[in-house]
């Protein structure tokens, strides 16, 4: 058989593949295969290998047999399974594997910690919300320390229709 | 505007502009995690929230549960870049939203609740970003989002966390590809956290010389910094593949435009194509095109050939008597040849 690309030479690269359900053969010869450096070179980059080859080098105090395992009470995800699969099962697991995951986080991310982007519009009702209870709070511990009681009082009502309502939408 | 029936800015090396946007929703375990009820209601929730919205958007989606769809319907979908391979691995539990010109589906189900998707030609990932922003918005009215004040959008693999965005851009490089120039720019790119992969995105690899660039960070950026990264970024990729093809037409044009010719020579009268040699006589087609060499055919003939020249396309619109997909391929890429000359 002759190389697909020089057509000239006899081929003595065959590859197979299957992509997206997919079979290609690809055969070229030694030379076409050197030059083509994507063949070889650009073989199928993941992020999601990426994040397994972090995961490979982390968390040998998770594996230790004497050490109980923990598992997300949401979800059952136990943090072996998701070194696994890479995936975890529910919101809740960012919480229970924090301590393993946030050093995991800021390798696959670059370092980067903290997000900046868009935030959902709730949450910004939320943070303002809170933003505002806590400026309150204040008020009313000063108004404790003037001894001015009456407002003071009107403050914690008020504080505590805010919780009441911040409880409700939440 | 459909990627594939329109050409957008810079559209001579960059081919389409895509955003995705990972979202899932409060209290309910991420879709690996989730029963059958849960699945149910995440589908219909989000149906509902569109279908139902006030926004004129609402109508401009079609509903179709990947489940009651058939295998090469499914295929199709993926082959349009409108599901991921992912939504059709897992049919069983997926649905998916395309609107009607096909240029943004927002899937449901797949390996997160929600991932909103737009595709447009050429380059111009601030205006999918404005598209899939305002979606967001309208679902996020009816559903609340699990999202935590550090780590952004919480997504079922931390890789997508923060922004759960991913932008990419797919870029035609047929001279850098061939003038070895590839590796460099390629480990560079690496490097500045910009990712290169194939026509399929995550995993596949490059054929016909079309190449994927996307972010690769998804947190402590915001989304309209990673954008702006990656356009300065696909500027420069798109002046150096222009540059390289200047030379090349400048050095050799009567070979360039005898191997132009020549690919359209095979691709009219070949009786049997396998995949490969198809993605490569189409780029070189394509090449064609850009440079003004090929005057048969246009852009859009050239994405249509490339849709239709794929296994589920084939299996749907071609001879059903005949089972070899090759021949067809052969079969269906000459009568869309012809058919598209004679409009000319």
């Amino acid at each position: 058989m002759l190389c697909q690309r020089c057509k000239k030479n006899p081929a003595t690269v065959h590859m197979t593949k299957i992509i997206n359900n997919m079979k290609t053969e690809i055969h070229l010869c030694g030379e076409c295969a050197r030059e083509r450096e994507d063949v070889s070179w650009f073989s199928p980059f993941s992020i999601n290998d990426l994040l397994a080859s972090f995961l490979a080098t982390t968390g040998s105090t998770v594996t230790a047999d004497n050490r109980p395992i923990v598992k997300c009470d949401r979800c059952g995800m136990d943090f072996d399974k998701f070194k696994k699969k890479g995936r975890f099962g529910c919101e809740n697991c960012y919480q229970v594997f924090k301590e393993e995951i946030y050093p995991i986080i800021r390798r696959v991310q670059g370092g980067a910690y903290g997000h900046t982007g868009k935030k959902p519009k709730r949450e910004n009702k939320r943070l303002e919300a809170n933003k505002e209870i806590e400026e309150l709070k204040q008020r009313l511990e000063e108004a404790v320390r003037q001894e001015a009681f009456e407002e003071a009082a009107k403050l914690r009502d008020y504080i505590r229709e805010l919780e009441r309502k911040e409880g409700q939408e939440g | 505007m459909s990627w594939i029936n329109d050409i957008g800015p810079l559209g001579d090396v960059v081919l389409s502009s895509r955003i995705r946007l990972a979202r899932n929703l409060a209290d309910i375990p991420f879709p690996q995690a989730m029963d059958k009820i849960d699945r149910d209601s995440v589908i219909h929730g989000v149906y509902r929230s569109i279908a139902g919205s006030d926004s004129p958007i609402g109508e401009e989606f079609q509903f179709l549960s990947m489940k009651d769809l058939s295998h090469v319907d499914r295929q199709i979908l993926v082959e349009k870049h409108l599901a991921s391979p992912d939504l059709m691995k897992y049919h069983e539990r997926s649905a998916i939203l395309v609107n009607w010109q096909e240029e943004c589906s927002i899937m449901i189900n797949e390996e997160d609740h929600i991932r909103l998707q737009c595709i447009l030609p050429g380059y111009q990932l601030k205006r999918g970003l404005d598209y899939l922003d305002n979606i967001d918005d309208i679902i996020e009215a009816q559903l609340p989002y699990a999202f935590d004040p550090n780590l952004g959008y919480l997504t079922s693999c931390p890789t997508n966390l923060g922004t759960g965005m991913r932008a990419s851009i797919m870029l035609h490089l047929p001279i850098l590809a061939t003038t070895g120039q590839m590796k460099a720019m390629l480990q560079t790119l690496a490097k500045i956290g910009v990712t290169v992969r194939g026509l399929y995105g995550e995993g596949s690899e490059v054929m016909g010389d079309i190449y994927q660039i996307s972010n690769q960070i998804t947190l402590g950026a915001s989304e309209e910094e990673i954008i702006s990264n990656l356009e300065i970024v696909t500027k420069q990729i798109v002046q150096k593949e222009k540059q390289a093809r200047q030379l090349a037409l400048a050095g050799s044009r009567i070979h360039l435009e005898d191997e132009i010719w020549r690919a359209y020579g095979t691709m009219l009268h070949a009786r049997c194509m396998d995949f490969n040699e198809f993605m490569e006589l189409l780029s070189t087609l394509r090449l064609g095109v850009e440079t003004g060499i090929m005057t048969k055919i246009d852009i859009k003939t050239i994405n249509r050939l490339m849709i239709m020249g794929q296994p589920g396309h084939l299996r749907k619109y071609g001879d059903k008597t005949i089972g070899d997909l090759d021949i067809i391929r052969a079969e269906v890429i000459s009568k869309l040849l012809r058919s598209t000359e004679l409009e000319n």
